[in-house]
């Protein structure tokens, strides 16, 4: 363990120079640039809400955009992150072929670079929260535990795929179906008291994802947070991170020979 | 400190690689699974290399010889590192500056200076180290305003120019050759030439690939033979660089 954080001390440079390389390219050459990162997501949460609010019934409630934004931009850091973290050694390859570079940096800088977006786009959430009359209670602290752990499941999740990608192309094919699946199944547009006895609930208590969207939520209207939840999420992050680290390790000295 | 010169600076034992050349190009996960239960997967086992053992000291200079496909490439990627060997042990006591192929790590997207602290951070260097070389390589690079200009709007001579600038910005303990002294125009080859001769010249311990026996004569104190994949001599550079001539006779 300490050997590997004196790895990554060494290689510092480099992690800072791929993720920074991740954020500048991403909006190079549109007008709007970094900017993006929060229109973005503010013209989904519209899309979204104009959509399911009068469907589904919720044209009444006034701060249901609030509550598809926040569900919104966890799962598209989730699945941004792992989609991108599935390519990474493929993406790369023309690196990897020529020189020596530790080969975990680059699934963990695309996870990272799209978690540094994903913290800048927290600002929309802000305003539109403070726009639609959402004003925070202490309890929007608490909102730290749900956002770690949502960075600590994507990294789990996203080592694991990046293995399997190498291995397997189709897995990012699959991978996008899996992330449509998921999309529906952690209440991003609906609310699940609704359904609370049915199999739709049980289905969502063993969604990691959406713990960390339900807990957030409760971050940010005040309610009751859920600590089983926090845990459940937890576990399963680590649980996949000791797996994905495992599996990556073992297997990264032949990456170069399948790609 | 007499001592020390006498460490090997590199020490491969027994070392080999083994590649699978699958007969059939198996990466979908359906042909995977059917070619599994049907047990139809072959894999074409080839030793790109195998028992390959050598040991250099501080400031010797190893010719790497042989015809296309006899593994020098192979080897030296193991030696810098990009190839994990499947069989035999290896030490390497000093840095490494692979000048293998220039500009592995450079984004095309990127302009001349982003890749600078990119490929720079690639090679291990720091970021304050590469501020405080930043004039040098680039006026070594002589790409002038260009380096503010997209990569992919480059030409290869102006990347390898880059690429060269930037890795031989440092002083390595061992340097690895493989055919770059072909770089740019020929007023680049002759400044680029310099600048690894001088490195010599500093005792820094030099791992050279090519096919000219000439270059090796005057470059090497001494060489290896490789054909498919084993050494089949080693010696001064001058009785290896013989027997090759009068193998490609």
């Amino acid at each position: 363990m300490g050997k590997l954080f004196a790895h990554i001390h060494r290689y510092r440079f480099l992690l800072g120079e791929l993720v920074k390389k991740g954020i500048k390219l991403k909006y190079r050459r549109s007008y709007l640039g970094l900017f993006w990162t929060m229109l973005e997501p503010l013209l989904n949460m519209i899309v979204l809400s104009v959509v399911f609010g009068p469907l589904l019934g919720y044209s009444n409630d006034k701060t249901f955009p609030v509550y598809i934004l926040a569900g919104r931009l966890l799962y598209t850091l989730f699945s941004q992150g792992t989609k991108e973290a599935t390519r990474s050694i493929r993406v790369n390859a023309a690196m990897i072929k020529k020189v020596y570079v530790p080969k975990y940096l680059y699934p963990l800088s695309y996870i990272l670079y799209n978690y540094i977006l994903f913290l800048i786009s927290l600002v929309v959430l802000v305003v539109v929260s403070l726009i639609l009359g959402i004003f925070p209670t202490w309890q929007v602290l608490l909102s730290v535990i749900p956002l770690i752990n949502v960075f600590l499941l994507t990294l789990g999740v996203g080592m694991i795929l990046s293995t399997i990608g190498v291995y397997f192309r189709d897995m990012e094919y699959l991978w996008n179906v899996a992330l449509t699946l998921l999309f529906y199944c952690s209440a991003v547009f609906y609310k699940v008291e609704k359904y609370a006895d049915s199999m739709v609930a049980w289905v969502m208590k063993l969604n990691p994802l959406f713990s960390c969207i339900d807990n957030f939520r409760s971050c940010i209207f005040g309610t009751e947070f859920n600590w089983y939840y926090t845990l459940y999420c937890f576990a399963f992050s680590v649980i996949c991170i000791v797996i994905g680290a495992l599996a990556f390790y073992k297997k990264q000295d032949e990456f170069v020979l399948h790609i | 400190m007499e001592q020390n010169k006498k460490d090997p600076i590199i020490q491969l034992k027994d070392i080999g690689i083994r590649f699978n050349l699958s007969s059939e190009k198996v990466d979908s996960l359906k042909d995977y699974l059917i070619k599994s239960v049907k047990r139809d997967i072959h894999y074409n086992e080839f030793w790109a290399l195998r028992n390959v053992s050598f040991e250099l000291e501080r400031g010797d200079r190893l010719g790497i010889l042989g015809l296309n496909g006899a593994g020098k490439s192979t080897l030296m990627k193991i030696i810098a590192g990009v190839y994990h060997p499947t069989e035999g042990e290896m030490k390497i006591g000093g840095s490494i500056a692979p000048l293998i192929e220039l500009g592995a790590g450079f984004d095309m997207e990127y302009t001349g200076r982003e890749n600078i602290f990119l490929y720079g951070s690639v090679l291990g260097y720091s970021r304050k180290f590469l501020m405080s070389k930043y004039d040098e390589i680039v006026e070594f690079s002589e790409l002038g305003k260009f380096i503010d200009v997209p990569l992919k709007n480059y030409s290869s001579g102006m990347r390898a120019r880059l690429g060269f600038s930037i890795a031989t910005v440092v002083e390595p303990e061992i340097l690895i050759l493989d055919e770059v002294l072909s770089v740019g125009d020929a007023k680049f080859r002759k400044k680029s030439e310099k600048k690894v001769t001088d490195m010599f010249s500093r005792g820094v311990t030099v791992l050279f690939v090519s096919h000219s026996i000439e270059q090796v004569k005057s470059i090497c104190n001494k060489a290896i033979l490789l054909e498919h994949g084993t050494v089949v001599a080693a010696g001064s550079a001058e009785e290896v660089a013989q027997i090759y001539a009068s193998k490609i006779k």
